[in-house]
């Protein structure tokens, strides 16, 4: 069926809306411009971020009370027997102050030993590197971090436009409160509880760590990776628990405000399936928002991840760094934090890219 | 509006817990002295690791601690955390948010670049590396650092919005008469900012609260400060959940997610008030409504809308 539009009087008396200036290519050479230009800009925030944390990772020992670089060396003594060689005393001394050398320069050494990976000496695994430790346990890290964010954005969203589409009703009324109630549980605690109730109480899932020790690490070996989607199910859910809430208010009251708009409505009046509706026509333009923040809340749940992680003694960067409190072992939590914020920058990074390719606001000045 | 918003039951909840943890913070420490007779620092011989009991209402740690004064005590560190923070990052967001936004130009590109690379500094690892260098964090130390790096999603709303109301003609009017700007910002121009300073103040106090416990959690907050977040390192560390002391690790999870719940009910309330088509209420009435027509449709009855 068509309607041919040109034999109808106009219907509002109006000027003539200025069509041509509209008609542009959906992606011109000037609007990719512009999206490179905020994309660049971002680039430099992140810079700096990550300049700033340089200085503060740099810093902070140097404005400790006492002297860390003493302490550190006198617990390498202590844990080896004999002082640690003169290359690591002096790296040691480079990274936690030493008060013969100019700052300055202390900070330029410093700042080309990271750019170049090398992050110091553990001391409670002296002398590993801790970019080696970082590097073990960063893979399970980022798979709970991603999986458990992707996982509970599905739920989230899904649930967040069901309850959004007919808003008010029992459903809406009971689900959202005890949503709420959930997404503000801690994470470490929601982790023990499933620990207690599931693992000790009842014994149905293993307590901690990542996988079957008794197996070798394999990535190949079917048997090894059903160990560790099962060790993984409890922190999973936990991370999903905790998260998947945030998401579904977001889409449910992004979704509250599509569903009144006039397409919306077009499209029931062209008595399409409520169904189809839903997903093809609400669904679709609230789902903006809960996109552009994929990205950048898998940067931002590495926090859980690591409370997370402490609980269920998961070999990732959360664990690393609680023994490493426990021995202050400076080198591996500085290692740690500057990771977290170079990978949240990262994510940052790359929800920007996203939103740029979703949304042509961004594309314009 | 204030009448409507203390009307939704959300709010009305959110409120009450509020209430009750404060109430908490205020008096648990003189309570728990005087009536109960135990504080976090005293050890009962003769209980340990015992359930609620008539002597212990709820319950004893392994090494004799009454679980209820440690919680009352927590109460009042954590209380004390969210509100030092929450009054921290406000105060930075209104003032930076609305010089950002009423001075335009050079100062605001500078302040709006501030804001853009605070936001992207996680708080809690900044937290982490200052606490475990310092082998410490006591209630101040937390507050400042949260309230000093959480202010920028406010300060960025806050800003947006001073940018329309500089436009706006009551603003321009008393531009022209000659009224001090200060006193226009401070007297005509905050009060229109309270939609957006209430949610982020709640925000802050979760936000701090949430902070606090998940590093005590982890063994870096202050040992001499009795919270929430130290009572459950202690449970686990002690082997609570083996022995399923449920009474040791339950009660303060509880509590933190109650004071998160509270804030997010509030929230939601407010979104509501100043958002209608949120509104739950109308939403109700709308489906009731709708229902009715349907049955009075199908009885044949004149429709509801057909007087036309």
């Amino acid at each position: 069926m068509s309607i041919d539009v040109q034999d109808h009087p106009p219907l509002d008396k109006g000027p003539e809306p200025d069509l041509e200036v509209k008609k542009q290519p959906r992606f011109s050479y000037k609007a990719r411009v512009q999206g490179f230009k905020y994309l660049g800009k971002r680039l430099v925030t992140y810079l700096i971020v990550a300049f700033i944390s340089l200085v503060a990772n740099f810093m902070l020992p140097r404005f400790m009370p006492g002297n860390p670089a003493d302490q550190m060396i006198q617990s390498i003594v202590a844990k080896t027997g004999n002082m640690p060689s003169p290359y690591a005393l002096a790296q040691i001394y480079a990274r936690y102050g030493d008060p013969n050398q100019n700052v300055l320069v202390a900070f330029w050494h410093y700042l080309v030993q990271t750019l170049q990976g090398d992050l110091g000496l553990s001391i409670q695994y002296y002398p590993v590197p801790v970019a080696d430790l970082i590097g073990r346990a960063l893979p399970w890290t980022l798979y709970l971090a991603i999986f458990s964010t992707i996982i509970g954005w599905i739920i989230g969203t899904w649930a967040g436009a069901k309850l959004g589409w007919k808003p008010g009703r029992r459903l809406d009324s009971i689900v959202t409160p005890i949503a709420m109630f959930f997404s503000s549980i801690p994470a470490f605690w929601l982790g023990l509880l499933l620990v207690w109730f599931i693992s000790y109480k009842n014994g149905w899932l293993p307590p901690q760590g990542a996988y079957n020790e008794s197996l070798a690490i394999n990535l190949l070996d079917p048997t090894f990776l059903t160990s560790v989607a099962i060790y993984s199910i409890l922190p999973m859910a936990t991370l999903v628990l905790v998260g998947f809430a945030n998401w579904m208010f977001t889409m449910r009251n992004m979704m509250i405000t599509t569903v009144n708009e006039d397409y919306v409505q077009l499209a029931r009046a062209k008595g399409l399936k409520p169904n189809k509706v839903l997903r093809n026509y609400a669904a679709r333009n609230a789902l903006l928002p809960n996109f552009t923040g994929l990205a950048q809340s898998i940067g931002a749940s590495l926090t859980a991840v690591i409370l997370a992680e402490s609980v269920f003694i998961y070999p990732g960067v959360g664990s690393l760094l609680f023994a490493a409190q426990g021995t202050r072992d400076y080198p591996v939590m500085q290692g740690v934090m500057l990771l977290i914020i170079l990978v949240s920058l990262v994510f940052n990074f790359i929800a920007d890219s996203v939103y740029v390719l979703l949304d042509p606001r961004t594309k314009e000045k | 509006m204030f009448a409507r918003f203390m009307s939704l039951r959300k709010v009305q909840i959110g409120l009450v817990i509020m209430g009750v943890f404060l109430f908490a913070a205020a008096v648990g420490q003189p309570f728990s002295e005087h009536v109960l007779g135990w504080t976090p620092y005293t050890f009962d011989g003769n209980a340990m690791g015992q359930a609620p009991s008539a002597s212990h209402w709820m319950g004893t740690t392994s090494s004799g601690q009454d679980a209820l004064s440690w919680l009352l005590y927590g109460a009042r560190s954590s209380m004390l955390v969210g509100l030092i923070s929450a009054v921290i990052g406000t105060a930075l967001s209104v003032v930076i948010g609305t010089i950002a936004g009423f001075s335009g130009g050079a100062v605001d590109r500078f302040l709006n670049g501030v804001i853009l690379v605070v936001q992207n500094i996680p708080s809690f690892a900044i937290l982490f590396m200052i606490a475990g260098l310092l082998q410490n964090a006591n209630v101040l130390l937390v507050s400042i650092i949260i309230g000093g790096l959480e202010w920028t999603g406010g300060a960025r709303a806050i800003r947006a919005q001073a940018m329309s109301l500089r436009g706006r003609d009551f603003t321009a009017a008393l531009r022209t008469i000659g009224e001090h700007p200060l006193r226009v910002i401070l007297v005509e121009v905050l009060p229109h900012l309270s939609g957006i300073i209430s949610p982020m103040f709640l925000r802050l106090i979760a936000a701090g609260v949430g902070m606090q416990a998940s590093l005590a959690f982890l063994g870096i907050g202050s040992a001499a400060e009795p919270s929430w977040g130290l009572m459950i390192n202690y449970a686990t560390t002690q082997n609570a959940l083996f022995n399923g002391q449920w009474w040791w690790f339950g009660p303060p999870g509880v509590c933190l997610a109650l004071i998160g719940f509270a804030t997010t009910m509030i929230n939601f309330g407010l979104d509501e008030v100043t958002n209608p088509t949120l509104s739950s209420k109308r939403m109700t009435l709308m489906r009731k409504f709708l229902k009715q027509k349907k049955r009075q449709d199908a009885a044949g009855q004149p429709k509801i809308g057909a007087m036309a």
